[in-house]
């Protein structure tokens, strides 16, 4: 087991003055490669902020954040976008699916982001919605599936590219319980692997089962991290 | 990338419609208007532009343009003849007559009178009769959309009779002439008998036509007529420019044509720019999720410049269709836009113009793209 992501004294504020926002007090935090971890709190405890910052997406006033033993913030603008293309697989509350693209095309995106032809962007995804058991799914625009299976697609997306790191920002929020059970399910099966980390933000403790590790997140820093045994389903 | 860029424009039907529908209106606004200019503009200078035989005109020293006619001296004409390099001089006359069909029509016509001897000046486009029947009495030649404004509907045929300030003329020929700025109708006479339609005191030499001898240079010999007369001498082409810039800079024509075509580039912006930023206000998660997945700003602005050039040139084909739709329709003679066309160089000026309205109406989008927090993707 290894060190996947590292977090030092990671702070983030926003605002200035009397408006002034600490989101980051200082949070130090460790995912392991090979497990899910969850990021739990109450809402506006810093948790969105903090996987925004690991993906590369934000960058905080100061501290360090290293993925798989890269500082990226230290990395210029262009080379964090590509690290997040090839590197970072994301699954969103919202599912942020393309309406007007096809299952198949969706999940295929992160490939066409790093430059694969379409075609053979269309085979690899249409291989991993298989696998997501979405095979009768494939040419299927967004609003002809229903929240879990779109959600399957996110997933699709997320792990299309082989990414080391999947971020995900509460994905069961949109979902009914047992959507959402199968999802993470899903998520557990396939994405956690040995040489990747699986971050996971939610508050939903119907999911708390599925982590290897949970982190507790209060007013802006990392109150306590608890190991557990995960069981998938 | 570019597929997913283009299914997110066509997958907004009702954006996408409305932008096209902002270029093809600007385009065919813009077009059309500038294709009316351009025609008007040559309509003033037409007359000049059909006598293709002569390559210089001899007018008055105060003249401004092909309009302004003041009479010179018969005698004129022998002096112009005189000048070396001039390998001929004819006289032409211009004037505007009131013509009344026997059925009582009554309308006005710009009169040419051409050298009785070499008919020079006459259209050179017969579409029916022979230019040597001008030598008859009475004899007149009538251009077709003349000839269709005095008898609509009706086929072409010589004989026909009309007055011409109240005196006989006879058809023998029909021509085709360019569509003149001041009048529908356009008769060509004999210079003699042409005069006589319009006697107008001792002097009725409007201009002379001449032609530089073969290998002059027409401006040249225009020059030198002009310091051996004291005459305004000008090569055709000059002369057509003189006329243009005539009505370019004391009419309110441009004026007029430019504020309709500005309110066309502007009305186009503000349609294009307005449904483009709700276009991209709507799809910002979807930009959003892109930039999160690793996609450069580089390659998102493509991508929005590639939705942008995609709505540009549908709109613009639209628009310019349209617009050649009209020039071809709306300006079948004898109607009075005829003559009017869209020169392919207004057509090229419009596809500019177009891609000028698009990058300004997509301006605040791109920026809106660029400054786009990736991480919106993660706010509900």
């Amino acid at each position: 087991m290894s060190v996947a992501v590292e977090c030092r004294d990671v702070r983030k504020s926003f605002g200035t003055g009397e408006t002034q926002v600490m989101a980051l007090r200082g949070v130090t935090f460790a995912a392991q490669a090979g497990e899910m971890t969850l990021l739990v709190g109450p809402s506006g405890c810093g948790k969105t902020t903090l996987i925004s910052a690991i993906a590369g997406m934000l960058t905080p006033d100061g501290g360090h954040i290293t993925v798989f033993g890269q500082d990226i913030h230290a990395l210029p603008r262009g080379k964090i976008t590509a690290f997040r293309a090839r590197s970072v697989g994301f699954v969103f509350q919202q599912f942020n699916l393309l309406p007007a693209l096809t299952a198949t095309e969706n999940a295929s995106i992160p490939l066409r982001v790093i430059g694969l032809p379409a075609r053979e962007a269309n085979r690899r995804a249409a291989a991993v919605l298989d696998r997501l058991g979405l095979a009768e799914h494939r040419h299927r625009f967004p609003d002809e599936l229903s929240g879990g299976q779109q959600q399957r697609v996110a997933i699709a997306r997320a792990l299309v590219h082989e990414p080391r790191l999947i971020v995900c920002d509460e994905p069961t929020a949109s979902l009914d319980a047992a959507s959402g059970h199968a999802a993470m399910a899903l998520l557990r099966e396939l994405a956690v692997r040995p040489d990747r980390a699986v971050i996971v933000v939610t508050h939903d403790e119907r999911i708390f089962s599925f982590a290897d590790r949970i982190a507790h997140m209060a007013d802006g820093h990392i109150e306590a991290i608890a190991a557990q045994e995960a069981h998938a389903a | 990338m570019a597929i997913v860029a283009l299914r997110m424009l066509f997958g907004d039907r009702a954006k996408y419609l409305g932008l096209v529908f902002g270029v093809a209106f600007a385009t065919l606004l813009v077009t059309q208007q500038g294709g009316m200019f351009v025609g008007l503009m040559t309509r003033t200078a037409s007359v000049i532009d059909d006598v293709r035989e002569a390559d210089i005109w001899v007018m008055d020293p105060q003249a401004q343009y092909i309009d302004t006619v003041r009479s010179l001296r018969d005698t004129d004409l022998a002096r112009v003849r005189g000048v070396a390099g001039v390998a001929w001089a004819v006289p032409f006359y211009k004037a505007s007559a009131p013509v009344k069909t026997l059925d009582g029509h009554i309308d006005n016509a710009l009169l040419l009178g051409v050298d009785d001897a070499t008919l020079i000046g006459l259209s050179r486009k017969i579409l029916l009769g022979r230019p040597q029947d001008l030598h008859r009495p009475d004899a007149i030649a009538i251009d077709e959309a003349g000839y269709l404004r005095l008898w609509p509907g009706e086929p072409l045929r010589l004989g026909r009779e009309l007055e011409l300030n109240d005196r006989r003329a006879v058809i023998v020929a029909i021509t085709e002439a360019s569509p003149a700025f001041t009048a529908n109708i356009i008769i060509h006479a004999p210079y003699t008998r042409a005069i006589d339609y319009l006697p107008q005191g001792r002097d009725t030499l409007s201009f002379v036509l001449a032609r530089a001898a073969p290998g002059r240079n027409a401006a040249d010999i225009a020059r030198a007529i002009a310091a051996r007369t004291g005459l305004q001498a000008l090569s055709s082409a000059d002369f057509r420019w003189k006329t243009i810039d005539y009505y370019l800079a004391k009419t309110g024509i441009p004026i007029s044509f430019g504020l309709v075509i500005v309110l066309g580039v502007v009305v186009g912006i503000a349609i294009v720019g307005l449904t483009f930023n709700m276009f991209v206000a709507e799809n910002v998660r979807q930009y959003g999720a892109l930039k999160a997945m690793g996609l450069s700003d580089a390659r998102l602005v493509g991508l929005v410049l590639l939705q942008g050039a995609v709505v540009g040139l549908m709109g613009f084909g639209i628009g310019l269709g349209l617009a050649a739709c009209f020039f071809e329709f709306a300006t079948q003679p004898p109607g009075a836009l005829r003559g009017f066309s869209l020169p392919w160089w207004v057509a090229l000026g419009d596809a500019g113009l177009t891609a000028l309205i698009v990058l300004f109406a997509m301006f605040a989008s791109l920026r809106r793209v660029l400054l786009l927090d990736p991480a919106i993707v993660f706010r509900a």
